[in-house]
């Protein structure tokens, strides 16, 4: 029992990386058609960031104080990272689009190449309040307090995007654009700003996954995202392109089958992420809740 | 600027009585000057110059082929002309694109393109209110928040007559309520003058007549600039002011409705009455 309980609580957590990571993913495609590659560097900058600031803020503002700060600095850093490539490398090739692959994924080999030049290619230990890995014990089960704050900032990201999305102008903008851009383009709205406000929102969510991640693995290394991207991308494909809701189911299923296989035997887990993967391309192209086709 | 010039009558070979003139003396809202399209070595708007006076209903009908949806075509921006000019309240619109046309006044409705069908018939009719509207960046300001545009949104849809119908998915509506919602989406850009390409065309039988109501409410409501290519002549009839006949692009008679259905050279030629 407790150790069901263990896998579920902690995959849920993994869960909740992955959907922090394909959430911003899956509405940049759905909203720019844009695969971004990138975005598992984005997710290691965010990462690098928080660890940066926490071994420079720590003496004064104390582990949790640096871990808060460090959540804020990733995020907007990361933000202005991904608003900075859209607007700079992105805008110019709208009308290319395999350019704009190519582009991604030049950008995210050579931000991942940049972390190796100046913090050294080895592992780094991330450090974290006590508090964050000390235990609680559940159904006798005893969970890393760092899965349950990871969950948590899942779920707020959740709701804060569906309310994003539903009851904002640029919410509107972006729910119409992902159904049909030209049309928001000819009613004469300013898509290219939605698309570097997208852009930058992935980003942002990408930053503070990388934080969470770094919590949850407890170390980082430059291609610490890339390996997370491969699953992100396979949530995004399962849960629907553009669909943030579907993004979350499936993140959870993913997140499940990845620990349940993994516990059992040391080969499962990934394989039965793939094998999902396959039957949803078989049965529903589109993804569970995905309106493209 | 008003009235068809003799050119436009000449070039077309026939021998037009001189009754043709654009209504010269009111004060033109929407005016064209010799515009002109060809593709390739055809010419389909020839040399079309017209003025439209503030309020009034103005039908374009002509056989098919004449050249009517080309003309709004021009008019909304979405073809270049390959000369000539339109104006609007005496400002040169020419060089501007549709959106750019749509926000000096200048409405279209884009028959059923504009509509997304995953969104409700409220967030369709706000988009359209907004696009009007471009706001400030405040992306985190609520549409619902947003109070101009969604009150222009729900005026818009109790006018053509859709406001119990706030919160259901455009993809879900019937096709005559599309065509609503069309216009409504029309109606939440504030346009000065309204550009109506076929309003009941694939509108069932039964659904006609209440489509031209919803056509006369906005016309009462709010007495604006009406531009219309209608195939229905007992539409045309009803609703307009002033009829204008269109034949291989060019402009070939125009003015109040009796008088243009009974000239016997329009119904021999393009009513196929004998």
């Amino acid at each position: 029992m407790s150790t069901i309980v263990l896998l579920t609580l902690t995959g849920l957590a993994l869960a909740a990386m992955y959907f922090l990571l394909a959430a911003g993913l899956s509405l940049i495609f759905g909203l720019m058609d844009v695969l971004n590659f990138a975005h598992g560097a984005f997710f290691t900058w965010g990462a690098y960031v928080a660890w940066w600031t926490v071994g420079r803020a720590a003496d004064v503002l104390g582990p949790t104080g640096a871990f808060l700060l460090a959540l804020v600095a990733a995020t907007l850093a990361v933000a202005a990272l991904a608003a900075a490539v859209e607007i700079g490398l992105l805008r110019p090739l709208y009308r290319r689009p395999i350019y704009q692959v190519l582009v991604t994924l030049g950008i995210g080999l050579a931000l991942s190449q940049l972390t190796s030049v100046i913090w050294r290619p080895d592992a780094r230990p991330f450090p974290q309040p006590d508090w964050l890995v000390a235990t609680s014990t559940v159904f006798g089960a005893r969970v890393p307090n760092n899965r349950f704050l990871l969950i948590a900032a899942a779920l707020a990201v959740l709701g804060g995007l569906l309310l994003f999305l539903r009851r904002t102008r640029y919410g509107l903008i972006v729910r119409a654009g992902a159904e049909n851009r030209e049309m928001v383009q000819a009613l004469g709205i300013d898509v290219d700003r939605a698309f570097t406000l997208v852009f930058a929102l992935g980003g942002a969510l990408a930053g503070l996954g990388g934080v969470f991640g770094a919590a949850y693995f407890g170390s980082i290394n430059p291609n610490f995202g890339s390996v997370n991207l491969i699953f992100a991308f396979i949530v995004v494909v399962i849960g629907g392109l553009g669909s943030v809701t579907g993004s979350a189911l499936a993140a959870v299923v993913i997140g499940l089958a990845q620990q349940f296989g993994n516990y059992y035997t040391s080969w499962a887990g990934d394989f039965v992420v793939v094998l999902l993967l396959a039957v949803v391309l078989l049965v529903r192209p589109r993804g569970l809740l995905g309106t493209l086709q | 600027m008003a009235g068809i010039g003799p050119a436009a009558v000449a070039s077309m070979g026939t021998d037009r009585p001189a009754h043709v003139a654009f209504d010269a003396d009111a004060p033109a809202v929407l005016e064209t000057r010799g515009l002109t399209l060809r593709f390739g070595g055809a010419t389909i708007v020839d040399d079309v110059s017209f003025a439209v006076p503030e309020g009034l209903f103005v039908s374009v009908i002509g056989p098919n082929g004449a050249g009517k949806t080309s003309l709004f075509n021009l008019l909304s921006g979405l073809y270049r002309p390959t000369a000539g000019r339109v104006l609007l309240r005496g400002a040169d619109l020419t060089p501007l694109s549709p959106s750019a046309r749509a926000r000096r006044g200048l409405g279209r409705s884009f028959q059923l393109t504009a509509i997304f069908p995953g969104l409700t018939t409220l967030e369709n009719a706000r988009l359209a209110a907004q696009a009007a509207r471009p706001g400030n960046f405040a992306f985190w300001r609520g549409a619902g928040g947003d109070r101009r545009a969604t009150e222009r949104a729900a005026w818009a849809l109790e006018t053509v007559g859709l406001r119990g119908k706030d919160a259901v998915l455009a993809a879900a509506l019937a096709h005559g309520d599309k065509r609503k919602l069309d216009l409504a989406l029309l109606l939440c850009g504030e346009p000065e003058v309204l550009l109506l390409d076929e309003p009941t065309a694939g509108v069932s039988a039964e659904e006609v007549p209440v489509m031209l109501d919803v056509i006369r409410r906005i016309r009462r409501v709010e007495g604006k600039t009406v531009l219309m290519v209608e195939h229905k002549m007992e539409a045309v009839h009803d609703l307009s002011d002033r009829v204008a006949v269109l034949a291989n692009g060019a402009l070939v008679a125009y003015g109040a409705p009796d008088a243009v259905m009974a000239d016997p050279f329009v119904r021999s030629a393009y009513l196929g009455v004998a």
